[in-house]
């Protein structure tokens, strides 16, 4: 794997976090946190429970807005970020608490995520015939072979909510990717499945990251797959940042080690 | 012939995207529309026709809108009965108002006010949810109950706000005898249940349906929820207003606001409830089921009565169907959410695999 890493060409900063602070009610989920993210990378964001990864994602995308601070998106300045900016500017992601459509099938779910990209109107749709046929038949086309990338052909009729959550998280993924995202935000995409399966998502994420030259920002509680897919790391504790460098410095960083020997994990 | 998709592959994702992919489903839909056209105006008498055939077409196509924004978008509406008022009102006005207006023409502006009434009332599901957008629509209710009572210009001063419609005629046909009555709802019910089907299984119906189960996710891929919930009370009441027309001006023939209460609203909402939140073909089956069930109790209840020895009176029958509508709500909402339409999905499921269960 780290050959894969080490060949790939490593851009220029795409995005650019400066000065984020969130709180809910007395409790700072983010003071003061900026970092940058480029182009190609995959930018991992690590620390113990509660720590605000999974806030400073939904910053980024316009979930959370930020008390202070600014989301500055390829050269262009958000202070109030959407969720529906976010998708439109490119930004893609996946949950740590799957949030599949429950009542749709698995292609449908990500026959979902290409929404933006279709173009008909309601009443071509309603016709069905002519435009909105065609336009169903290609992206269909475009989301097989995000199925056939998964590996999941056998359950594409499947109603999501009957699977197993290994493969709803691989569902999870193919929606985000139906959206040919720039960045692609993943939080915790390995939680809770066995060794088999983390190798099989970390091989989808290299992939994604190799192939298509996705820019990826991952939320992962598996050392060691941070450290084996990330190029470079950043380590929030408390709402603070207390690292942010490559996976060999961050291993050194007393300040980590103590956040995670502090927790307990 | 068994019931089987075996040797049926899809060599294109075209078949694959049909609305019935199984050969087998196709044939059953076919004959169900040949035996709706042709066989039942042949075996069916006036009676049938005036007081169950003609009030289950036109009710289950308002129950096909209601679903579209209930079953569909998750949406909450108690309003239903309102919309189709405006849509027998508006369609009233233009027919009686506009020189040459042709019926359809009429049946259709009134659907397309209806739909611009349905967005307007749709405005609060931006902001609010469940119980308070509930309230809100059957605020919808009571506003347009009071406007075709006591705005005389609706209804062309009549008195009492009510107001008639005859010799209903489309290009050269009257619509007259029962049976034209009847094929003229059953026509614009196929239409408009294909048109939906269309909707629900494209993009749009995906956005709707991506709303309803998580709107969150929805927003973060891009769905517009304005766009998505709007789209949805549009339609629905699009629907809604075609079916308050075709009540008002096939079934009733002349009508007062009382036709398009709040019960009438209620109504809507059960049928959608015990036929299937999601499914076009649950709203026929909740439309058949509440228009079959009270004539079945007035002559089964009765019947079984005697066989005991207990007469049963009239009043008693009307009783014994709101506890049965009763205790299937309660059933449906608890144990089968997607109604009807569920039961026969699962049956068939096991018919598919039948004889060998496993
Ligand atoms: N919507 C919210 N309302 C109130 N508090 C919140 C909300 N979201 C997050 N928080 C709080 O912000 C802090 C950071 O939460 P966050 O979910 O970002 O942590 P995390 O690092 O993702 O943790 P985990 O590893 O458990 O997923 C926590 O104290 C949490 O309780
Ligand atoms: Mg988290």
């Amino acid at each position: 794997m780290a050959e894969t890493v080490s060949e790939r060409q490593i851009g220029d900063v795409v995005l650019d976090l400066r000065n984020i602070s969130l709180a809910f009610g007395g409790v700072n989920a983010l003071s003061d946190i900026s970092f940058d993210v480029r182009e190609h990378e995959i930018r991992a964001i690590i620390g113990p429970n509660g720590a605000g990864k999974s806030s400073m994602l939904n910053v980024i995308n316009g979930v959370y807005q930020p008390q202070q601070g600014e989301v500055v998106l390829r050269g262009q300045r958000f202070e109030k970020m959407s969720p529906g900016h976010a998708a439109r500017a490119g930004i893609a992601r996946t949950f740590q608490n799957i949030a599949l459509f429950k009542g749709m099938s698995v292609l449908d779910n990500i026959m979902t995520g290409r929404n933006l990209k279709m173009k008909s109107n309601i009443l071509q749709q309603a016709v069905w015939w002519g435009p909105a046929q065609r336009e169903e038949l290609a992206h269909r086309e475009k989301v097989e072979e995000i199925i056939d990338f998964l590996e999941i052909q056998h359950i594409r009729k499947t109603p999501v909510g009957r699977l197993p959550y290994g493969l709803q998280k691989r569902v999870d993924l193919g929606r985000a990717l139906a959206m040919e995202p720039s960045i692609l935000l993943l939080d915790e995409p390995m939680a809770g499945m066995n060794i088999e399966e983390k190798q099989d998502m970390s091989r989808f994420i290299l992939d994604v990251n190799d192939q298509l030259g996705t820019t990826i920002v991952l939320i992962e509680h598996d050392m060691g797959v941070v450290m084996d897919i990330s190029d470079r790391i950043v380590v929030l504790d408390y709402g603070k940042k207390i690292g942010d460098d490559t996976p060999d410095e961050v291993r050194a960083n007393p300040e980590v080690i103590a956040a995670y020997l502090g927790a307990s994990h | 012939m068994i019931y089987r998709e075996n040797g049926q592959f899809k060599t294109s994702y075209a078949a694959d995207q049909q609305i019935f992919p199984i050969r087998q489903d196709r044939y059953a839909i076919a004959a169900l529309l040949v035996f709706a056209f042709v066989g039942v105006p042949l075996l069916a008498d006036e009676y049938m026709f005036r007081a169950i055939l003609i009030p289950f077409l036109i009710l289950g196509l308002a129950a096909l809108g209601v679903n579209i924004l209930v079953g569909y978008c998750g949406q909450i509406t108690l309003g239903a009965g309102a919309f189709m008022a405006v849509g027998a009102y508006a369609a009233y006005n233009f027919l009686a108002r506009v020189d040459g207006m042709p019926l359809l023409g009429a049946l259709l502006l009134g659907g397309a006010t209806a739909a611009v009434a349905g967005i307007v009332f749709g405005v609060p599901s931006l902001r609010v949810r469940g119980l308070y957008l509930a309230v809100a629509t059957l605020a919808a209710q009571f506003f347009f109950d009071w406007a075709f009572l006591r705005i005389k210009w609706f209804t062309l001063d009549s008195s009492s706000g009510s107001v008639s419609v005859s010799n209903l005629e489309m290009f050269g046909w009257t619509i007259n005898s029962p049976v034209e009555k009847y094929l003229f709802c059953l026509g614009l019910l196929a239409v408009f249940a294909l048109l939906a089907k269309n909707l629900v299984r494209g993009a749009i119906g995906r956005q709707w349906m991506a709303i309803r189960d998580m709107d969150v996710a929805a927003e973060v891929i891009g769905i517009r929820p304005m766009y998505a919930k709007l789209s949805a009370f549009a339609v629905s009441s699009f629907i809604v207003g075609v079916a308050g027309a075709l009540w008002g001006f096939v079934h009733l023939g002349s009508w007062e606001p009382a036709a398009f209460s709040v019960d009438r609203s209620f109504q809507l909402l059960f049928m959608v409830i015990i036929g299937g939140m999601g499914s076009i073909m649950g709203s026929f089956f909740g439309a058949a089921f509440i228009v079959v069930l009270p004539i079945f109790l007035n002559q089964a209840l009765p019947w079984l009565g005697n066989l005991v020895g207990v007469s049963i009176s009239t009043v008693g029958v009307s009783h014994s169907e709101f506890i049965i509508f009763g205790a299937l709500i309660v059933f449906f909402l608890i144990v089968e959410p997607h109604g009807i339409a569920r039961l026969w999905s699962t049956a068939k499921e096991k018919l598919r695999l039948w004889p060998f269960p496993h």
